[in-house]
């Protein structure tokens, strides 16, 4: 029977293509506008890093101006000062661990007339590329004695090698960065995690750093931070040493811990360092110390934008435009097709089979609007592009996957299908003879 | 086998109120090829369809097979329909994008028969009415007396006990009405059951028992007062 509905449905459709397209455009205009935004706000709030929810910490120290707290509610700053880092660093009491900061270099490419030019890099520590599970194309990442060594060591993405090298494995070849050279240890694969849950602080959605060089060698030569830094009291004079020695805060610390007993015994090391610091004088805010797991820590950074929110709920609003509008059409089918329905009931269809037939109609009117919408939304998103094209985020926010195009389907069939309901059983309570009468 | 006792029907509009039958008794028996004569808006179309079950009736009782007709709900009556009763129209009411075959599958499909034995009787229907060869046509691609043939075949598809015809001739010229006639009378040597309504007292001749409507009620023969002039309006009427 199943089968036999499918052919009417496709008959009648057929039979009313002004209609029928009118419905499919309206619940696809509705599905595409919903999932443009769906799609937007799915990948902004994406944990990239969701597979080590459980083990991944981010790690705040409240080390902020005993009159002000850093943001309100007495929440503890978002990034870390040196001291504190490489205090917590050198204490090597997590699993893994990594600090890390923004800053930039100039790349001299080989061949004379190549030109240099300046790359955004993250210095940071050897265990980041396990901890994060990045991806590696050629060689690996370094490991802590050349981090302790300060070794001139990088790791490249996989674009800067691709521009570099056109693709080739430059394992062991030397790069010049400001000047100097460095060894190449790796090469990433391809990986842009968004939002860039590692450093929310500096542009969430950017694409990552193209260099990756040890965090060690960035301090001790005083590499520029081009991340954001917040200093609570003014840095006394003394070059990059006192500057080093301030409270300033401009590190992300990342800790990796196995279970719930390794992470009571880091907080339990976090408070003791924090008092033992209140000892020497700093510290002067109440112990507030936090570590958040990366969906914690994207939440806690409100990633998604309240304006998202807005433009869903207007979203959603226009696609229940859409389907009020399919419902007035639906009746207006049902009204032409009074006769056909009239005509089954006396050959012998009951309400329910009736009211089978033209759900399963509605449905099919639904799946091509689903359809038609994965289009409108592929569409709304190059619009959503092109509208912010200076930003360089955009580009990763624009990509589908399976699950985005079933829920549209879905999500379009389910509308059709509660748009249908009200004609569908207007259709089925039409008296069997009132249309036949009229010869 | 059919069985009404003081059947009325009133349509109720917000202004008007419409008695199309009162008090409307008949029985017809297992068999019997019933015609049906009556001035426009006497109430034979209305009988036919609460004969049918197509419609409610308003007051007193309708019995078919011995089974009365206000206990059923909607499933049963549909089923009563599908598989006891067969309708021709005047108007023939094929579906325009089916095709032959289909049209005629129609009430089949709603009986739920496996599909060899829908083809087996959709074929043999279809040759009954002559018109096994034209099955993939589109009901528009036939003459009226074709059509009105392919309304036959769907009514008969189902192996009804009782066909209902309400004015199955009225759009056809004498010789088609003619095997239509024909066909309806064969049909009924067979067994079934026929209620006819025509306005062509030549027509209702042809039927074993005449039925006279006069102002939604009934009488046997062509009504006690069956004038010449009442004949020709009905006849012109047609
Ligand atoms: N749906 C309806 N609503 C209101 N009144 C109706 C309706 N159907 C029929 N009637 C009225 O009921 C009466 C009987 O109608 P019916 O169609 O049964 O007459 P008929 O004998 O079949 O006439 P005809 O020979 O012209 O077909 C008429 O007065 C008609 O106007
Ligand atoms: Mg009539």
């Amino acid at each position: 029977m199943f089968t036999y509905y499918l052919k009417l449905g496709l008959l009648s459709i057929r039979a009313n293509p002004a209609l029928s397209s009118l419905m499919v455009a309206a619940v696809a205009i509705g599905i595409g506008a919903c999932m443009t935004i769906v799609t937007v706000r799915h990948v902004m709030s994406d944990n990239p890093i969701a597979h080590k929810n459980d083990v991944l910490y981010h790690v705040q120290v409240d080390n902020w101006n005993p009159a002000d707290p850093y943001q309100d509610p007495d929440l503890p700053p978002e990034q870390m000062a040196y001291i504190d880092a490489k205090a917590l660093y050198d204490a090597d009491r997590a699993f893994r661990q990594t600090t890390s900061y923004k800053t930039s270099r100039i790349i001299q490419p080989d061949g004379d007339d190549a030109r240099p030019f300046t790359l955004d890099v993250r210095a940071t520590t050897a265990d980041f590329f396990p901890m994060f599970d990045v991806p590696f194309a050629y060689g690996a990442g370094w490991d802590r004695a050349s981090d302790r060594n300060e070794e001139r060591v990088a790791v490249l993405s996989w674009e800067l090698n691709e521009q570099l090298y056109g693709g080739e494995d430059p394992v062991g070849q030397m790069l010049t960065v400001n000047g100097e050279p460095y060894r190449i240890a790796g090469v990433l694969d391809e990986w842009t995690p968004v939002p860039k849950f590692y450093d929310l602080n500096n542009n969430p959605y950017g694409a990552p750093e193209q260099l990756y060089l040890p965090f060690s060698l960035a301090v001790a030569n005083n590499f520029n931070r081009s991340g954001n830094t917040s200093c609570w009291k003014p840095v006394e004079d003394g070059g990059p040493e006192a500057f080093l020695a301030s409270e300033c805060i401009w590190i992300q610390m990342w800790i990796e811990l196995r279970d719930a007993s390794e992470k009571q015994d880091y907080m339990r090391f976090l408070d003791a360092y924090v008092e033992e610091q209140k000892l020497l004088g700093r510290f002067p805010r109440p112990l507030n110390n936090r570590l958040h797991t990366p969906e914690e820590w994207l939440e806690y950074q409100e990633v998604v934008d309240d304006t998202v929110g807005i433009l869903l709920s207007l979203a959603v609003l226009f696609l229940v435009v859409c389907l009020l509008n399919t419902i007035g059409l639906l009746l207006a089918k049902v009204m032409r097709r009074a006769k056909d329905i009239s005509l089954r009931r006396a050959l012998g269809a009951s309400k329910s089979t009736l009211f089978a037939q033209y759900i399963i109609e509605a449905g099919m009117i639904g799946a091509a609007g689903g359809l038609l919408g994965i289009v409108m939304t592929w569409l709304g998103l190059r619009g959503i592009e092109q509208l912010f094209i200076e930003y360089d985020f955009i580009e990763h926010l624009v990509r589908m996957d399976w699950s985005m195009v079933l829920l549209a389907v879905a999500l379009a069939v389910l509308s059709a299908l509660a748009a249908a309901l009200y004609p569908t059983w207007r259709a089925c309570n039409i008296t069997p003879a009132s249309q036949l009468r009229i010869q | 086998m059919l069985r009404m006792n003081s059947v009325s029907k009133v349509y109720r509009t917000d202004t008007v109120e419409t008695h199309a039958l009162r008090e409307f008794s008949l029985s017809v028996e297992e068999g019997e090829f019933v015609s049906v004569t009556g001035p426009s808006g006497s109430g034979k179309t209305t009988f036919l369809n609460i004969a049918g079950l197509l419609e409610e009736l308003t007051d007193g009782s309708y019995e078919l097979d011995g089974r009365d007709i206000s206990s059923l709900n909607d499933r049963e009556r549909s089923r009563v329909r599908n598989e006891k009763i067969g309708f021709i129209f005047q108007s023939f009411n094929l579906i325009p994008e089916l095709d032959i075959f289909d049209n005629v599958d129609v009430p089949l499909r709603y009986r739920g028969l496996k599909s060899a034995e829908r083809r087996r009787r959709v074929e043999r229907c279809l040759e009954l009415v002559g018109l096994a060869s034209r099955m993939k046509h589109l009901p528009a691609q036939l003459s009226g007396g074709q059509q009105q043939r392919v309304a036959i075949a769907r009514a008969l598809a189902g192996e009804p006990r009782f066909l209902l015809a309400d004015e199955p001739t009225g759009n056809l010229d004498t010789h088609m009405a003619d095997s239509v006639m024909e066909l309806l009378a064969e049909i009924n040597a067979g067994g079934t059951t026929i209620i006819m309504v025509t306005h062509e007292l030549t027509l209702a001749d042809r039927a074993k028992r005449n039925i006279f409507v006069r102002d939604g009620n009934v009488s046997d023969g062509y009504g006690s007062d069956a004038s010449p002039e009442l004949h020709f309006a009905s006849a012109a009427n047609a």
